[in-house]
């Protein structure tokens, strides 16, 4: 195993947990358009919340899908392939999403209840089949010798990929609950605040649940008994954390600690892989291994090149940005007339 | 169904959709950034109006191209996952590179271009929207080199059943890139330019609009960059024609339908229709010389038919149909080369109308509507167009490596591919239905609706979280 090869597998892990980290309070943002908001001055004003973002951090997911096409294609061809319909219906979910935004601000008032559930359920499709996706796939799921998967229903769907779907679904509202807390103001803020203090109680049930599942559906604790130990841990502390933030109405800590959990969840999933990326639940013959799915050393090194370079530029923007939309959004004031 | 036709049909739909979108907003993004740019430097207030209303009709067309854009990323995957292991290692770095390179640029300050208008100086705001231009062209060369490696494919070899890549530079210096980027950059510019003058006709062709000369300036602006888009698309598609005479004959000879060599010099086909099946051009029109000069800039030279291209490619490659859908692809050709030219004529005729002191234009109706139609061509030539490029690549998707029937995926049903199109079919046309009406309804409020109906100030309706007393 080369040290590239390891970096990109790295590298993948980077861009999901930075996917899932900016794009989650995005979801959240969305699913709170149809559930936290009254009326359509509060959505406006959550949608503001976003609006110059979230394009940007969907982009994190199609850099991902890229970079795993790039370097590992193997596991990309696999993956994509095996997870056809979910992946499908992720896509449809991010397309309502996408256009939602724009057409939402232009139709007339009568049409502009569509788009908001367009918005919302784009943004609850999206990370429920996400979950679905990463927990069956980190199960082991029947993969043959030419790499090819042909699941059923059940592989796809069975009690520890339904309890992930959830569990990222609430992560992802929670994220958003905070992140709304923390860039408005008025009533919405309090309102945000209250439910993430409800909604932290059942969170930890699905937590339990899921350790449990972990240790009993997948070979993690086996395998990689430390690693695993420190990222479950991880995550209930951050969870922990940012419960007690939302309680002491600090609402940066409290974002920032929700973000994070999505980082140790990811390197959770990344570390338990490897050193595979996929695993065949037919043979551990057919696994797919960071060693035999990657590119050749001259792409992963020119690809190393690039990335690198600009790398830091990129990140660069992209923190200005955040900078440049620092404040607040007050009630009734929503960015711009347009949204 | 088979599942290759099925994928086929996918890819076909899914891009072609894509590519409406893809052209109108680079086109777009170019003339808007060429607006503000005027503003920032005359400070005319007309100039900003015309960024903002032009700048709205392209951010509708930006949020479908997005949309879309996901699908053809995960497609590959999806649809073609015997293509993407073939390729993956040479294909796929482009594709990186494109979302590390562009896409966080374009996305990023397409953001801060939408929501600053009032936070940050004019100066500072155009360059957002030329970022915006920048990362969008950059973003379609990247995209191009993925495609030119599947036309022309340099700088790798074969190593266990897989393509390597040995050599990126040789995959940038891809002649076939420089040529189809050129090319599709040129289209994208006349679509922007062919979707602002059009626009602003069907506009002035009503009887009472408010601010005519506003529709009048960007009529003139869209017709100036037609036509000089249309003399760089001609120059370009010029260009690519000939290289394809030595590069890719079974896909030269397709575009003109010839079957049989022809005599030297030889005979330019202007309309002809084929039977596929037997291999035989049933009727047709000619014009003699002319195809040699297209081909060799002489007036001599012949050219090969598909029957003996392809009996060069079965000895090349073995025993296999090569033929392409040879009406189909004289047809797109056709469609796509004569709209070039219609564009280039339409574009002409207009600014010499409006030239005059007497401003003709204006007052000529039926000139009105043609410009209007033409907002249309564009799109139909930009589809033709790719018909043509991926049509006749038959039967590869890598020339000469890979072809079809290898690529698509083994492991996915007929059901979920037959589910996954009818779904992308509806979803589709509902946001194509959902856009036009916006375009139009954009085209009635008008450019001084924001005026007209300016919400109260905001200034004072932000607070920083990071100021003290924030949190209270
Ligand atoms: C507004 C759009 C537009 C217009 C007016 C034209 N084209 Fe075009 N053409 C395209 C838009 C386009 C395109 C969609 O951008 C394509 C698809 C792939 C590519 O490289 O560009 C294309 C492909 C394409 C190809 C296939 C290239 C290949 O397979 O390698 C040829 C030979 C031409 N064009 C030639 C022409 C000529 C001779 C034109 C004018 C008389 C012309 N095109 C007008
Ligand atoms: C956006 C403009 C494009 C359009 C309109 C377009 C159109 C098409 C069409 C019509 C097909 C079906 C051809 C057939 O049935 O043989 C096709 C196939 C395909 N194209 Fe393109 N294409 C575009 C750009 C690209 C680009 C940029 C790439 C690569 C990055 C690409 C890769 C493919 C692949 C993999 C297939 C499937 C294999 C095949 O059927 O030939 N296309 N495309
Ligand atoms: C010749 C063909 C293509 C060109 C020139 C092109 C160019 C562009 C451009 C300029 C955009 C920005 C959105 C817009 O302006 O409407 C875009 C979006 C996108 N395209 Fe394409 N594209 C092509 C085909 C493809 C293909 C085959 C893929 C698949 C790999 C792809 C992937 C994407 C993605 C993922 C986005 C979304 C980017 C975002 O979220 O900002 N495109 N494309």
């Amino acid at each position: 195993m080369s040290t590239l090869q390891v970096l990109w597998f790295v590298l993948i892990g980077v861009l999901f947990s930075g996917f899932f980290f900016l794009e989650g309070f995005d979801f959240g943002v969305g699913m709170s358009i149809q559930t936290l908001a009254h009326n359509e001055d509060e959505r406006d004003q959550l949608v503001s919340t976003i609006g110059p973002v979230w394009d940007g951090n969907e982009v994190w997911l199609i850099t991902a899908g890229g970079a795993m096409f790039a370097s590992f294609p193997f596991w990309y061809s696999t993956l994509f392939s095996g997870y056809y319909l979910i992946l499908f219906t992720i896509l449809a979910g991010l397309i309502i999403r996408g256009v939602s935004f724009e057409f939402r601000s232009k139709v007339p008032s009568s049409q502009k209840q569509l788009w908001n559930w367009a918005l919302s359920l784009g943004s609850l499709i999206v990370p429920f089949f996400f979950g679905i996706m990463f927990i069956s796939m980190i199960q082991g799921m029947p993969i043959n010798a030419r790499g090819d998967m042909t699941a059923g229903f059940g592989d796809y769907f069975n009690l520890f990929s339904i309890v992930g779907g959830v569990a990222l679904t609430l992560m992802s509202y929670l994220h958003g609950l905070n992140y709304i807390a923390l860039k408005t103001t008025g009533p919405i803020r309090e309102r945000a605040k209250n439910y993430a203090r409800f909604l932290y109680g059942i969170f930890y049930l699905g937590l339990i649940a899921f350790a449990i599942l972990l240790y009993f559906k997948t070979d993690f604790f086996a395998l990689h008994l430390k690693a695993t130990l420190t990222f479950v841990i991880l995550i209930v502390l951050l969870t922990l954390i940012a419960n007690i933030a939302v309680m002491k109405e600090h609402e940066l800590g409290a974002f920032l600690a929700s973000g994070g959990s999505f980082i140790a969840l990811v390197a959770l999933l990344f570390t338990g892989l490897f050193p595979r990326v996929m695993i065949s639940s037919l043979s551990a013959k057919y696994d797919l291994l960071v060693t035999n799915a990657s590119s050749s050393p001259y792409t992963l090194k020119i690809m190393s090149y690039i990335a690198l370079t600009f790398l830091p530029f990129v990140l660069a923007y992209i923190a200005w940005t955040y900078y440049i939309f620092r404040k607040r959004i007050k009630h009734n004031a929503a960015l711009e007339s347009r949204y | 169904m088979s599942i290759v036709s099925l994928a086929r049909f996918q890819f076909a739909m899914t891009t072609i959709y894509h590519f409406f979108f893809v052209p109108f907003s680079i086109g777009l993004a170019v003339i808007v950034a060429v607006m503000e740019t005027a503003y920032v430097v005359t400070k005319k207030k007309e100039y900003l109006k015309m960024a903002k209303f032009w700048g709205n009709i392209f951010l509708l067309s930006f949020a479908v191209g997005v949309v879309t854009g996901i699908i053809q990323e995960f497609q590959f995957g999806m649809n073609w996952s015997d293509y993407s292991r073939f390729v993956g290692d040479i294909f796929g770095a482009p594709l990186a590179l494109e979302a590390l390179l562009a896409f966080f640029m374009e996305s990023t300050f397409l953001g801060l271009w939408i929501f600053t208008w009032e936070m940050v100086s004019p100066k500072l705001h155009v360059v957002f929207i030329w970022l915006v231009t920048f990362a969008s062209i950059l973003s379609a060369f990247w995209i191009l080199a993925a495609n030119s490696f599947m036309q022309h494919p340099v700088g790798y070899t074969i190593k266990n059943g897989h393509a390597v890549m040995t050599n990126f530079k040789a995959l940038l210096a891809n002649f076939q890139l420089w040529y189809e980027f050129s090319h599709v950059i040129a289209g994208a510019v006349v679509t922007g330019g062919a979707v602002v003058a059009g626009l602003a006709a069907f506009r002035l062709l009503k009887k009472k609009i408010k601010n005519p000369e506003f529709y009048k300036r960007s009529l003139k602006v869209g017709l100036i960059v037609t036509l000089f888009g249309s003399i760089a698309v001609i120059t370009a598609g010029d260009l690519q024609m000939k290289a394809l005479v030595n590069e890719q004959p079974m896909k030269f000879a397709a575009t003109e339908g010839i079957y049989k060599d022809t005599g030297d010099p030889a005979a330019w086909t202007l309309i002809a229709w084929a039977n596929e099946n037997q291999h035989k051009r049933i009727w047709g029109i000619d014009v003699p010389y002319v195809l040699s000069i297209l081909a060799y800039d002489k007036p001599s030279g012949a050219i090969k038919g598909l029957d003996s291209v392809n009996k060069q490619l079965v000895k090349k490659y073995g025993q296999r149909n090569y033929y392409p859908p040879v009406n189909a692809v004289f047809w797109s050709f056709r469609i796509m080369a004569g709209f070039g030219m219609l564009m280039l004529l339409v574009s002409l005729i207009g600014l010499i109308l409006i030239r005059k002191k007497r401003q003709l234009l204006y007052k000529q109706s039926w000139m009105l509507w043609i410009l209007g139609l033409c907002t249309f061509a564009p799109f139909l030539a930009n589809t033709a167009g790719w018909l043509v490029t991926e049509l006749g690549r038959y039967p590869w998707t890598v020339y000469g490596l890979f072809t079809i029937k290898q690529s698509v995926s083994p492991n996915v049903s007929v059901a979920s591919l037959l589910v996954s199109n009818i779904i992308y079919f509806l979803l589709f046309t509902g946001l194509a239905i959902t856009m036009v009406s916006l375009i139009v309804r954009e085209l009635r409020k008008g450019p001084d609706y924001d005026e007209d109906h300016s919400n109260k100030e905001q200034k004072d309706s932000e607070v920083d979280p990071f100021d003290k007393g924030a949190l209270e």
